[in-house]
């Protein structure tokens, strides 16, 4: 064995490296939060605006009378007032605990259903092809058949949210596992990674921005298909958005059913740009992929 | 870097392959390996009966055009592949891979990087990261053990590669082309690193490449494969004294005489 090379501050290799590291190592050009924030936001803010103005003009242009499509002033009056009512809190609650809980239990379904159809040959040759196909199944075509057996229930919007949402979620696991670039899986092999490890450690964290694409696509079909049960499965007990927006219609409220429309826009954008988009976002930040704004 | 290790001193002898076999314990030993793919209805031959020893603490390197199978021989050794004629003895040592590309998980920092192989081992998390560090320390990197692959340049990450590789505590290390895709500045000082290392740790080292340079400047013994099949024509023993440079008057004359025969053996194929 030849003798240790001395490590020293001299030792000209270590300084050939240095150099070199210091020209080469990709720089960081980190923008201020505030500052990326408001570029992120004044696009977005013309946007809203521009939408309020057209349907302002729509307004005073007379298409329609007053009181089957108000002004914006009118409606954004009408939000005002239902914010400070406790009955519609009551109803964003109840919507918000079914979408929860319908997610929930599609993530775990779709989870499931992905990474069994990704082990098993049979399995995928059995429901693969079925999953795209239920994924494209409109979600208020099973409420006939939903109400029919779990009658005017809970039971029955959980039901068509989950259906509704675990296809996409199953799909994106599904797509993610099959795209882990092989390097990756021979890297994981000559380190000893195995059966559950490789999944784990491996398979996995190299699946997870399909996954979350996924899930983002899962969310928006389970709020989709939430709204569309709670106009059809009213409980009369129990004050819920789609409910309420069917109050509305049948009282020809129209300002309260373009508030509630806007409510049920702002938790969508709210839930699937900030919370998904801030996932996406880390997890590309984190593994240097393009940044999609 | 001192010269004097075992094998290189008994090099040059009427048979060197014999005399290095009966001085060091043999690492790899492959006999008659044959490889064939087939490729739709037609079958193509990648190694043919190739036989080859690794002295233990030896650096070889496997020198061919393409088509030659050295990256189908390294998998083998690796136990990637599925060996399908002739027989492959490591001994019972750990063998080692470092690609081509750095092949890093993305989603995980330099250090934990290093760490992988050992967690899959089940090596204790502390113990774990103080070897880890120590690797990276080993190759120059200690100050990059929280950044994330996308954050380093490719050399730095070809590095990262070799501590991870490192950590396995191998006696054989197997490398393709792991310099192939970085530019000429950081390929000879990598080549530095790698003898340094090389020679502190005394490991076997397996070398694939097509460079004939790159294999003068850094092998004991340079073996030179033919294309299609993949068959060992000739091996050349390396006798000039280390540390050598890529671009010095020994190396150059050395790759020329190797060239040419590498050339003779392409030429082949031209008809």
């Amino acid at each position: 064995m030849a003798a240790e090379r001395p490590q020293t501050a001299g030792d000209p290799l270590a300084r050939d490296l240095e150099g070199l590291d210091a020209l080469d190592a990709p720089r960081r050009e980190r923008e201020a939060a505030l500052r990326r924030l408001g570029r992120a936001a004044w696009p977005k803010l013309a946007a809203v605006g521009l939408g309020i103005a057209c349907w302002q003009l729509l307004v005073w242009s007379g298409w329609r009378p007053d009181y089957v499509l108000p002004g914006p002033a009118r409606v954004f009056a009408e939000l005002g007032e239902l914010l400070g009512t406790a009955r519609f809190w009551a109803a964003v609650a109840t919507t918000l605990r079914r979408a929860a809980g319908g997610f929930a239990l599609a993530v775990a379904i779709g989870s499931a259903v992905g990474v069994a159809v990704t082990r098993s040959r049979l399995l995928r040759g059995a429901v693969g092809a079925f999953l795209g196909g239920l994924q494209s199944m409109p979600s208020i075509a099973w409420f006939p058949f939903a109400i029919l057996i779990f009658q005017l229930s809970e039971a029955a919007i959980l039901f068509v949210v989950v259906l509704g949402a675990s296809p996409s979620i199953a799909n994106g696991l599904i797509h993610g596992i099959d795209h882990v670039p092989t390097l990756l899986l021979r890297a994981g092999r000559v380190l000893g990674a195995r059966g559950f490890a490789s999944l784990w450690h491996v398979v996995l964290p190299a699946a997870l921005p399909d996954y979350v694409a996924g899930l983002r696509q899962g969310w928006a079909f389970a709020w989709r298909s939430l709204m569309a049960g709670e106009l059809l499965v009213i409980i009369e007990s129990r004050p819920a958005i789609g409910s309420q927006l069917h109050f509305a219609r049948e009282l020809s409220d129209a300002p309260a059913l373009i508030a509630l429309m806007i409510v049920v826009l702002a938790i969508g954008i709210l839930i699937e740009g900030l919370f998904f988009g801030s996932i996406e976002r880390w997890i590309c930040r984190q593994r240097g992929l393009v940044e999609v704004a | 870097m001192s010269p004097g290790r075992a094998v290189r001193d008994l090099q040059g002898g009427a048979d060197p392959s014999a005399a290095r076999a009966g001085a060091a314990a043999v690492a790899v030993r492959i006999r008659d390996v044959s490889q064939t793919y087939h490729d739709g209805r037609s079958a193509i031959r990648a190694l043919d009966r190739v036989s080859l020893e690794v002295a233990q603490g030896e650096f070889v390197c496997l020198l061919g055009a393409s088509g030659c199978g050295k990256s189908t021989l390294l998998n083998l050794i690796a136990g990637l592949y599925h060996l399908k004629s002739g027989t492959i003895e490591v001994g019972g040592r750990r063998v080692a891979l470092v690609f081509q590309e750095p092949a890093l998980f993305p989603w995980l920092g330099a250090r934990v990087n290093v760490e992988m192989g050992m967690r899959f081992r089940g090596i204790p998390a502390e113990a774990r990261r103080r070897k880890a560090i120590e690797l990276l320390r080993l190759v120059h990197l200690e100050g990059f053990a929280e950044s994330r692959p996308h954050e380093l340049s490719g050399g730095m990450r070809q590095r990262v590669a070799l501590a991870r590789a490192l950590a396995q505590e191998a006696d054989v290390l197997l490398m393709d082309e792991p310099f192939g895709g970085l530019d000429a500045m950081t390929r000879d000082v990598l080549h530095d690193e790698l003898e340094a290392i090389w020679s502190r740790t005394g490991l076997s080292v397996v070398f694939v490449t097509h460079d004939v340079r790159e294999a003068v400047r850094l092998g004991d013994r340079v073996v030179l494969l033919s294309s299609r099949p993949g068959r060992v024509v000739a091996e050349f023993p390396i006798e000039i004294p280390r540390p050598r440079r890529m671009d010095s008057a020994p190396v150059a004359e050395r790759a020329a005489g190797i060239t040419d025969r590498l050339r003779e053996e392409v030429r082949r194929h031209g008809r």
